[in-house]
C-alpha cells in the first residue's frame, strides 16, 4: 500500500516536472515588478502570494469556461526566480496529465486581466504575462479636435479685427472728401483762419517735407576749387 | 560652446561698424536704400533692388515657421499634451510601429506636424491643417500692417517686449531645472573643432545679420527720416551698444535656456536610456529588483559577461551605452529641432500646459515681429512708387501682397514641404546678405571714397570718425565676409554636391541624400536672382547713360 502511494506520489511529481517548464507547451512565464510599482509598500514574494496567483489563475479559468472543474491544484508554478518570474501551467482534471491549451488559458487572463491586476495592486507593466499582449485602453477623445474649436476662436477675433479696421478706413476716407468741401464753406464764411501760400494751405506744405535734391548734395566736387 | 565666441567677435567686427555706416549714409543721402544708393553711385541701384528681392524670399518662406507656432499653440490645451505619449496601433495591441522607433516628440513633428514624405521629389498633397494654420499667420500680418507704418510701429512694442518677459520666467524655470548645470557647464567650455567649421562663422554673421537688419534697406530708410544734425555716431554706438548688450543678454538667456533645457532632456534621456539598459539586463538574466543600478552597472555588465558569455553576447546589440555627452551633442540646428527640444523639454515639466502655451505664444512673437519689419521692408518700396499709390490704397496693396505670399506659401505645407523650407532657410538669404552687405562697404569706402564719407559725417556730426571705424570700415569688414565667402565655396566644392536630411519614417531618424536636378536649380535661382541685380543694375544704368550720351552727341 505504502509503496503504491509512494510510486504515485513520485510519477505525480515527475509529470508536474514534465508540464511545467521553460518553454513547456501551455506554458506561460509572468514577470513581476513589486518594488518597481509599489516603492516602499512593495510586499514580499512568499508562498502565500503563490497560493493567491494559483488561485487568480484558476478563477479566471472557471470565469471564462463557467464550469467550476479548475482547481487551485491544477495550477502548476515553477522555475522561481529572485526578479520575481515564474512559468505556469493549468493542467486539465478531466485528461490525465495534460495541460489546458494555450489559447483558453490566454482568453481567460485576457478577459480577467483587470481583477488580477487588482488583486495584486499592480498594472499591466508591472505583472507581465509575457506571450499575452494587453489591450491598451485609448486615450480620450473628444469628438471635434481641441486645436480646431481654439483656432476657430482666433481667426474669428483676427477677421473681425481686419473688418473693423478696414471699415474705419473706408470711413475716414469718406470724411477726408468731405472736409475740404466744408473748410471751403467755412472759408467762404470767414470763421477758418487757413493760411495759404499758392493756394496750398500751409499744414499740407509741412507734411511734405522739403527733399534735398541729392544730385546736389553728392557732386560738390564737380566745381572747380577756388 | 563653440556659438558664443565667433557670435561675440562677428558683432564687434561686422556688426558694430556696418550699422553705423548704414545708419550714416540714410541720414546723409535722406532717402530709402534704392536712392541712396543711386546717390553715392548711379551704378549701384541694384544694390536697393537685391534687398527687396532678398526680404520679398524671406516673407515668402518665415511665416511657416508662425503656422507650425500657432499649430503647438492650439495643441497645447490638452490633457496629457499629444507629444507626450505615442498613439496606438489600429489594433490597439500596442504603440505605432513608427512612433516606437523614435520619440513621441519627433513622431508628432514629422508625422503628424509635417506629415512629411520620404524624399524631395514625392511631393504628396497640401496638408489642409498646415495651411489653415498658414492662412491665419498670414491674417494676423494683414492686420498689424494694414494701417501702414505708423501703425505698425505701435504693434512691433507688444512684440518686442513680451518676449523679454516670458524668456526671463524660462530662464528662471529653466535654471531651476534638474540637470540644467550639465548644459550650462556645456555651453561655456568652447569647442575648438566647432570653431575651424566655416558654417559656424558663416551662420554667426547671418545672425547679427539678421538681429540688427542689415543689408536689408530697412535701416538706411528708417535713417533717412533723421535731422541731418543728427549725431549719428553717438546714436550709432550707443543704440548698437544697447542692442549688443540686448542682443548679448538674450542670447545668453536664450542660450542658457535652450541649454538649461537642454541639459535638462539630455540628462533625462540619459537616465531613461540607462534605465532601460537596467531594465533589459533585469529580465533577461531574472535579477532581484534593486540589484541593479546607475552605479554598479558596469561591474555587473562584467559579471554578467563572465557568468553568462552567450546570451550576454547575444544581448550586447540592444544595450546602447549611455553617455550624457551624446545626448548633449545632439545637434541644436534648424527649426524643426528648435520645436522639437523644447517640446520634449516642456512635457516633462510639472503643470506642461502652462509652459507650452507660454513658449508658444513668445515664438508667435518674434516671428510676428520679424515679419512685420520683413513685410514692411516690402511694402515701403511698393507704396512708394507713384503708379501704384496713386491707384490702390495701401490696404489694397498690403493685401494682394499678404495673398501672393499665401498662395506661394502652401508649397511649403505639401507633404515634401519641410524640405522646400529647408532649401529657402539656408540659401535665400546667406550668400545675398553677405554679398549685398560687401558691396555696401566697398562703395563706401572706395567708390563714394572714405575722405568724402568722413567730410560729410563731419558736416553731420561735428567730428570725423576715428582710426577704429575707418580700420573697420576699409579692411577688417569686407576682408571677414571674402573669407566668408571663399570658405563657402570651398566647402561646397569639396562636399561635392548639396544634401539634405530626410525623415525615413521605417526606421525612425533622418538620413542623408542628395538634392535631386531641380532643386539645385532653384537654388541657384534663389541665389541668383538677388545677386545678380548688383551687376544688372549696373550694367543697365551704364548702358543707359551711354544711350544719353548718344543722344546728346547727336544733338
Amino acid at each position: 500500500m505504502l509503496r503504491v502511494l509512494l510510486l504515485t506520489i513520485s510519477v505525480l511529481a515527475v509529470a508536474h516536472a514534465e508540464l511545467c517548464k521553460p518553454d513547456a507547451q501551455n506554458a506561460f512565464k509572468v514577470r513581476l515588478s513589486i518594488k518597481t510599482a509599489l516603492g516602499d509598500n512593495a510586499y514580499a514574494w512568499d508562498a502565500n502570494e503563490e497560493y493567491l496567483f494559483k488561485a487568480m489563475v484558476a478563477f479566471a479559468m472557471r470565469r471564462y469556461s463557467s464550469k467550476s472543474t479548475t482547481q487551485i491544484s491544477n495550477v502548476l508554478l515553477c522555475n522561481m526566480t529572485g526578479r520575481v518570474s515564474f512559468w505556469f501551467v493549468v493542467t486539465d482534471s478531466s485528461k490525465n496529465v495534460t495541460t489546458v491549451p494555450g489559447s483558453e488559458v490566454e482568453a481567460a487572463i485576457r478577459m480577467n486581466r483587470n481583477r488580477i491586476n487588482s488583486a495584486f495592486l499592480l498594472n499591466d507593466k508591472t505583472l507581465q504575462f509575457l506571450q499575452i499582449t494587453s489591450t491598451l485602453s485609448p486615450p480620450v477623445e473628444p469628438s471635434t479636435p481641441v486645436w480646431l474649436i481654439i483656432f476657430g476662436v482666433v481667426l474669428c477675433l483676427i477677421v473681425a479685427g481686419i473688418v473693423f479696421l478696414i471699415v474705419g478706413g473706408i470711413r475716414k476716407h469718406k470724411k477726408k472728401n468731405k472736409e475740404p468741401a466744408e473748410r471751403e464753406n467755412l472759408e467762404e464764411k470767414g470763421e477758418v483762419n487757413v493760411t495759404v501760400e499758392n493756394g496750398i494751405p500751409c499744414e499740407v506744405l509741412d507734411l511734405k517735407a522739403g527733399h534735398i535734391n541729392g544730385v546736389f548734395a553728392a557732386d560738390d566736387e564737380r566745381f572747380t576749387p577756388l | 560652446g563653440g556659438f558664443l565666441i565667433p557670435y561675440i567677435i562677428m558683432l564687434i567686427v561686422e556688426g558694430m561698424p556696418l550699422l553705423y555706416l548704414e545708419l550714416a549714409v540714410g541720414q546723409r543721402m535722406r532717402q530709402g536704400s534704392i536712392g541712396a544708393w543711386k546717390i553715392i553711385s548711379p551704378y549701384l541701384c541694384g544694390v536697393g533692388v537685391a534687398s527687396v528681392i532678398v526680404s520679398f524670399f524671406l516673407s515668402m518662406y518665415y511665416n511657416v515657421i508662425n503656422a507650425w507656432a500657432f499649430w503647438y499653440l492650439f495643441h497645447s490645451f490638452q490633457d496629457p499634451l499629444p507629444w507626450a505619449t505615442c498613439p496606438l496601433n489600429s489594433n490597439r495591441t500596442g504603440y505605432e510601429e513608427e512612433c516606437e522607433q523614435t520619440t513621441p516628440t519627433q513622431y508628432f513633428w514629422y508625422r503628424q506636424t509635417l506629415n512629411i514624405s520620404e524624399a524631395l521629389e514625392t511631393s504628396g498633397g497640401v496638408q489642409w491643417e498646415q495651411a489653415l494654420c498658414l492662412t491665419l499667420a498670414w491674417l494676423v500680418v494683414y492686420l498689424c500692417i494694414l494701417r501702414g507704418t505708423a501703425a505698425t510701429g505701435k504693434v512691433v512694442y507688444v512684440t518686442a517686449s513680451l518676449p523679454y518677459c516670458v524668456l526671463i520666467i524660462y530662464l528662471i524655470r529653466g535654471l531651476t531645472l534638474h540637470g540644467a548645470v550639465n548644459g550650462l557647464i556645456y555651453m561655456f567650455t568652447p569647442k575648438l573643432e566647432q570653431l575651424s567649421n566655416p558654417k559656424t562663422w558663416i551662420s554667426a554673421a547671418t545672425q547679427i545679420f539678421f538681429s540688427l537688419g542689415l543689408g536689408f534697406g530697412s535701416l538706411i530708410a528708417f535713417a533717412s527720416y533723421n535731422e541731418p544734425s543728427n549725431n549719428c555716431q553717438r546714436h550709432a554706438v550707443v543704440v548698437s551698444l544697447i542692442n549688443s548688450t540686448t542682443s548679448i543678454f538674450s542670447s545668453i538667456v536664450t542660450f542658457s535656456i535652450t541649454f538649461s533645457i537642454y541639459g535638462f532632456k539630455a540628462t533625462f534621456n540619459y537616465e531613461s536610456c540607462l534605465n532601460k539598459v537596467i531594465l533589459l539586463l533585469m529580465n533577461t538574466f531574472d535579477l532581484e529588483e534593486g540589484s541593479l543600478t546607475a552605479d554598479n552597472l558596469s561591474e555587473m555588465k562584467e559579471y554578467l559577461l563572465a557568468r553568462h558569455p552567450q546570451e550576454y553576447t547575444q544581448l550586447s546589440p540592444q544595450l546602447k551605452n549611455c553617455s550624457l555627452e551624446a545626448e548633449l551633442d545632439t545637434a541644436v540646428q534648424g527649426t524643426g529641432l528648435a520645436f522639437i527640444v523644447y517640446s520634449e523639454a516642456i512635457k516633462n515639466m510639472e503643470v506642461p500646459q502652462l509652459y507650452s502655451v507660454l513658449y508658444f505664444a513668445m515664438l508667435l512673437m518674434l516671428g510676428i515681429g520679424s515679419m512685420l519689419g520683413n513685410t514692411a521692408a516690402i511694402l515701403t518700396p511698393l507704396t512708394d512708387t507713384k503708379a501704384l499709390a496713386a491707384r490702390f490704397p495701401k490696404e489694397v496693396i498690403a493685401g494682394s501682397v499678404c495673398f501672393i505670399n499665401c498662395v506661394i506659401g502652401l508649397i511649403f505645407t505639401t507633404k515634401a514641404g519641410n524640405y522646400w523650407f529647408d532649401i529657402f532657410n539656408d540659401y535665400a538669404a546667406t550668400l545675398s546678405l553677405l554679398l549685398i552687405v560687401l558691396v555696401e562697404t566697398i562703395a563706401v569706402c572706395y567708390i563714394y571714397g572714405i575722405r568724402r564719407f568722413e567730410k560729410d559725417l563731419h558736416t553731420m556730426i561735428g567730428h570725423k570718425p576715428n582710426l577704429y571705424w575707418k580700420i573697420m570700415w576699409a579692411f577688417a569688414s569686407p576682408l571677414l565676409i571674402v573669407s566668408l565667402f571663399v570658405f563657402y565655396l570651398t566647402d561646397y566644392i569639396l562636399t561635392g554636391t548639396l544634401q539634405y536630411q530626410a525623415w525615413d519614417a521605417t526606421q525612425g531618424q533622418l538620413v542623408t541624400k542628395d538634392y535631386p536636378g531641380y532643386a539645385l536649380a532653384v537654388i541657384g535661382l534663389l541665389v541668383a536672382s538677388s545677386t545678380l541685380c548688383i551687376p544688372l543694375g549696373a550694367l543697365l544704368t551704364f548702358v543707359r547713360k551711354r544711350l544719353k550720351r548718344d543722344d546728346v552727341s547727336t544733338v
